[in-house]
């Protein structure tokens, strides 16, 4: 929180709790905090940045429930990324030699029954 | 050779030692706004009072053309000194010598200067600007980081440690200012990360500056490892002077009784709180209205600022004031929060200084990142650090305290000595609204005009419970007090619990949800 001017009028905000409104500041982090939303799991995300090194599917390419999809390079370790469903390989989002960071999509899976 | 001579090469290899890493570097340092190393001794201790040692310490290195190399003092001053005339032990990094970085002598010195302020129970100060770990000398500058770890870990809770970032301090380095009491940083002079920049780049891709990743703000407004911000290292070593005069300078020492200043007029307790709990106010100009000459020194006064925390004097001696501020976030206890409140409770129990609690907040935050990021396990450090300490622990509560929140904030239960009560607290399960919506649900719902039976189960509700009777009838609270009363009964109950003494089942230690 910066230094309020005391002759400067405080714009308040407000916040429920309890279903009481209630009005008051809010910090830079409160405001930037991430709205949740549910994970797809369709999608390939990654877990931590890296470096695509290989790729061993293509798009519309059919894998099975632990068919490995890429390896990518992270914190000097080869990371094998496997699809966690029987799917078709709707798009592929990297090529090797790709550097992403914590949270990119790297495919989409489209499942097959 | 006669004793004259003697004494003149002295003064010579002295006079070597003390240009540090040249001219050159010396101007490069003052370049970024930075004072040398021994000038920022030179203003933070009492005149002509700083002694040093280990002058002539040199490095032992080998590899890498190290042995061609000639280090001044390894970059680092270690010495004694006196503040408010009384005994400290500081260690310097020199970032003009080998940009400040550590190798094993180095290591070696600060070592020596923390085994001495443990020692001789003394405040540490370190000053810390250093590049990192020396890569030429490789696993000893490792060894060196994990000797400073270890000692500043031993010295936590017996001597206080301060740490002052005036420069960069990465890598493995900044673990030890993070096990310290309170790291002072100054803006765009201060940086600290883990990684840098630089690898964030190679590695992710991503560019980020130096500030934005590790500055001074970052650390006092996001991350919470700083405590004390400054504009200027002049204004740090101020802060750093303030706040070793609130404090004891170790767990085995008697607090000092200062002169005792009435606080100033301008503060008037009965117009502070508004009436209405939903409109906010600062909850500082409570503090500033009971404490000696209305002096409040806040610390993490950035971050999660819905918690006010900070030492004031009553009656002369320092206490740790814990209150929720209403007018950020409505006072919640959240993640940060609680984090902030718990680690100073166990600051304030460790150097036996006296808790007081001002209570006044509609609860835990409600929301998933705030689930999602533990608010459980951060939530409960407060419930810990409040049930563990055995300082004297005097609670008032202003306005609100509702359902967790009023036990968390120093309730009865946790074993607060005394509990007041202002004639508007509230002490509920929970705000009304939200209580008569769920007591009455039939009743609302079924009603011809559903608003205006809410309305009116609002009212009954609040006139019954939303006072401080209810809790007082049942002894929670040990007295109901005109705002006016309050210096006085906090001067009485701290005087009166200064013998204070408890004791709990036997144990190594407990586990704390850290």
């Amino acid at each position: 929180m910066e230094k309020q001017d005391p002759k400067q009028k405080l714009r308040y905000n407000s916040i429920y709790i309890d279903e009481t409104k209630y009005k008051t500041l809010l910090t830079t982090k409160y405001k930037n905090r991430k709205i949740w939303q549910k994970p797809n799991d369709n999608l390939v995300t990654a877990y931590i940045p890296g470096l695509i090194n290989k790729i061993l599917v293509k798009e519309g390419q059919k894998v099975k429930k632990g068919e490995q999809i890429l390896t990518f390079e992270a914190m000097k370790m080869n990371n094998r990324v496997y699809s966690n469903k029987n799917a078709k390989i709707k798009r592929l989002f990297v090529k090797i030699g790709d550097l992403f960071p914590r949270g990119t999509i790297l495919a989409e899976l489209e499942p097959i029954d | 050779m006669p004793l004259k001579r003697k004494i003149q090469e002295l003064q010579k290899k002295r006079e070597q030692v003390i240009s540090g890493g040249g001219e050159k570097a010396i101007e490069k340092q003052m370049a970024m706004g930075k004072q040398t190393a021994r000038e920022r001794i030179v203003s933070l201790v009492d005149k002509n009072s700083f002694s040093e040692y280990d002058l002539f310490v040199e490095h032992e290195a080998r590899d890498f053309n190290m042995d061609k190399k000639v280090l001044h003092g390894d970059g680092v001053i270690i010495g004694t000194g006196t503040i408010h005339n009384k005994p400290v032990a500081i260690f310097a990094q020199d970032f003009t010598v080998a940009g400040g970085s550590l190798g094993l002598m180095h290591s070696r010195k600060i070592t020596k200067i923390m085994d001495y302020a443990l020692k001789m129970r003394m405040p540490l100060i370190g000053i810390n600007d250093s590049g990192g770990a020396r890569i030429q000398e490789g696993v000893n500058s490792l060894a060196g980081y994990g000797e400073i770890f270890y000692r500043n870990t031993l010295s936590s809770g017996v001597i206080p440690q301060l740490s002052v970032i005036l420069g960069p301090c990465a890598g493995g380095a900044v673990y030890s200012p993070a096990l310290t009491d309170f790291v002072f940083v100054v803006d765009k002079i201060s940086k600290m990360f883990i990684t840098g920049p630089e690898v964030i780049k190679t590695v992710l891709g991503e560019e980020i500056s130096m500030e934005d990743l590790g500055g001074a703000r970052v650390h006092s407004e996001i991350t919470g490892n700083a405590h004390f911000f400054a504009y200027s290292e002049k204004e740090s070593i101020a802060q750093i002077k303030k706040l070793l005069s609130f404090i004891p300078w170790s767990n085995s020492v008697e607090q000092e009784v200062r002169k005792v200043k009435e606080p100033k007029r301008q503060f008037k307790i009965d117009q502070i709180v508004p009436d209405n709990p939903k409109i906010p106010y600062d909850v500082r100009n409570v503090i500033k209205s009971i404490v000696d000459d209305s002096d409040f020194f806040e610390v993490q006064e950035r971050w999660a600022s819905n918690m006010v925390i900070g030492f004031g004097r009553i009656g002369g001696k320092t206490a740790g004031f814990v209150c929720n501020q209403p007018l950020v976030l409505a006072g919640v206890l959240d993640v940060d929060s609680s984090d902030k409140a718990a680690r100073f409770i166990r600051y304030c129990d460790a150097f036996n200084i006296p808790i007081v609690t001002f209570v006044d907040l509609p609860g835990y935050l409600p929301g998933v990142d705030q689930e999602h990021a533990g608010v459980i396990r951060h939530g409960a450090k407060i419930l810990y650090a409040y049930s563990e300490a055995t300082v004297p622990k005097i609670t008032l509560i202003l306005r609100k305290a509702y359902g967790g929140g009023y036990i968390a904030m120093s309730s009865k239960h946790l074993r607060a000595d005394f509990v007041f009560a202002w004639p508007g607290a509230e002490i509920a399960v929970m705000g009304p609204e939200g209580a008569a919506n769920i007591i009455f649900r039939r009743e609302i719902n079924e009603a011809a005009d559903p608003e205006k039976m809410r309305k009116q189960k609002i009212k009954e509700y609040k006139a019954k419970f939303s006072n401080p009777y209810v809790a007082a009838s049942k002894g929670y609270i040990d007295a109901v007090i005109e705002p006016k009363e309050t210096r006085n009964l906090l001067l009485h109950a701290l005087k009166v619990s200064e013998q204070k003494s408890i004791g709990g089942p036997k144990k190594k230690h407990g586990i704390p949800p850290f």
